[in-house]
């Protein structure tokens, strides 16, 4: 179980980290708050079951983040280049 | 609808308050075993679809289905404070003996939007020279010239002579087409396919009497809208859920023209059902502004649910003009990636020395 300190960060990324990790079933708890609001930091705890560390399931859950933001904006480009092809 | 079902997906009005608001799709919650609720990625990509329903120039909506509210907020958070754009950021005044403050003159300049592609241009510290490859730079002399007489001299019907004299009044209007760009550099040859302007001609930046003159230089840099809005690429960007009305039991007689009523229009048709009375059905929940209307009405209690679907998004995105709306949600999406990117970096580099496999 770890508490990462999150510089120049806020909900933005804080929300959606927080979404994936949950979304892992080796994470036992996991939240992130904002200590002040006009300081960009993230607290962001997880703790796991033990199967894998803190870490991993950090970075799995970037990887993850990165993994659907590129397939969101695959389909949106070619939605896109569709439509304009259509007009 | 199934309960379970009903709590997964759907966010449920009432008269008074709002249910089922956050999102329960986790591991932990369902224990059956079979339809494991963690992140599989082909899952998401099956469920995932983008459908574009109004492209216009500067205004673009489209529909995100089987995404969760989390990721849905981080675009709308980018879109509106993380894509970089030029606007006017240093104003240098040589003469202003107009009634507008220079102060709120540059207030009003930095608002401007300008028409120039960010992605080529970088970011400028305070520490920076300001170079050609950071800065944009914009002139504008406008002086109101002096009250003229006019004299109009005729002849009327009697044959008398008639002379009118009248002062022409000069109300002069600074417009943001008075800001000329100055070519710096080599960006005259770079930008020459595209020049930077403002994107809107006629937005009135000040007003001067005769005799008084604006002459000031202004600077361009590069921005976030996190820092001041004035760096926003969108007039604004956001999204709402497409809401699912459920009819639990028929309404039927004149409470169905009545129910039609209660929603916005195009959302309720009134047919004649199979015992020939009138009954009413949802053809078009897309078009419901969900004003609940109908929970105020007793004789529709317990017959209708107002809900919305939790992982449909309408994103509404509207451009300055700068950039056109298709590509600054790809830009959004990109922000968003380079920020995974670089936390993942210091994470590695933060416990890349530290035993992480026990």
């Amino acid at each position: 179980s770890v508490t990462f300190v999150l510089k120049d960060e806020d909900h933005t990324l804080g929300n959606s980290l927080r979404y994936l990790l949950m979304k892992n079933p080796s994470v036992s708890f996991c939240g992130y708050s904002l200590p002040h609001p006009s300081e960009y930091k993230v607290n962001l705890r997880i703790q796991t079951d033990g199967s894998i560390t803190a870490v991993q399931a950090l970075h799995k859950a970037l990887d993850d983040l990165t993994q659907l933001c590129e397939h969101v904006q695959s389909s949106f480009v070619e939605k896109v280049r569709n439509s304009v092809a259509s007009s | 609808m199934d309960p379970i079902e009903l709590k997964r997906t759907r966010v449920v009005l009432h008269k008074d308050h709002v249910s089922n608001v956050s999102s329960i799709d986790f591991p932990q919650n369902f224990d059956n075993g079979d339809d494991d609720m963690a992140w599989d990625f082909e899952k998401f990509k099956k469920n995932f679809k983008v459908v574009i329903s109004s492209f216009k120039k500067d205004h673009l909506e489209f529909d995100l289905i089987g995404i969760d509210a989390s990721i849905a907020n981080a675009f709308r958070r980018c879109l509106i404070s993380e894509i970089p754009t030029m606007a006017i950021e240093n104003v240098f005044v040589l003469n202003n003996n107009s009634i507008v403050h220079d102060e709120i003159l540059s207030q009003r300049l930095g608002l401007v939007p300008i028409k120039a592609d960010p992605r080529i241009f970088q970011f400028k510290t305070p520490e920076d020279e300001a170079t050609d490859l950071n800065t944009l730079v914009f002139k504008m002399k406008v002086k109101a010239t002096k009250r003229r007489k006019f004299v109009t001299a005729r002849i009327s019907e009697s044959n008398q002579f008639e002379q009118t004299e009248f002062l022409n009044d000069d109300n002069f209007n600074v417009l943001s087409k008075h800001l000329v760009w100055e070519a710096q550099g080599d960006q005259e040859e770079r930008l020459a396919a595209d020049p930077p302007r403002p994107v809107h001609d006629d937005i009135v930046l000040a007003k001067l009497r005769p005799g008084q003159e604006i002459d000031i230089e202004v600077h361009c840099q590069k921005g976030i809208g996190k820092e001041h809005a004035k760096w926003s690429p969108v007039a604004t960007a956001s999204y709402r859920l497409l809401p699912d009305i459920q009819i639990l039991q028929p309404v039927t007689g004149n409470d169905a023209v009545k129910f039609q009523k209660c929603f916005s229009e195009g959302v309720v048709e009134v047919f004649k059902n199979k015992q020939g009375e009138k009954e009413a059905r949802i053809v078009n929940p897309r078009k419901d502004t969900v004003s609940r209307e109908v929970l105020r009405h007793k004789e529709f209690e317990n017959k209708v649910r107002l809900t919305r679907i939790r992982d449909h998004f309408i994103f509404n995105v509207e451009s300055t003009g700068i950039l056109p709306p298709h590509v600054l949600f790809g830009e959004a999406v990109q922000v968003l990636i380079n920020k995974c990117k670089r936390v993942k970096e210091a994470l590695s580099e933060l416990t890349g020395d530290m035993d992480i496999d026990q």
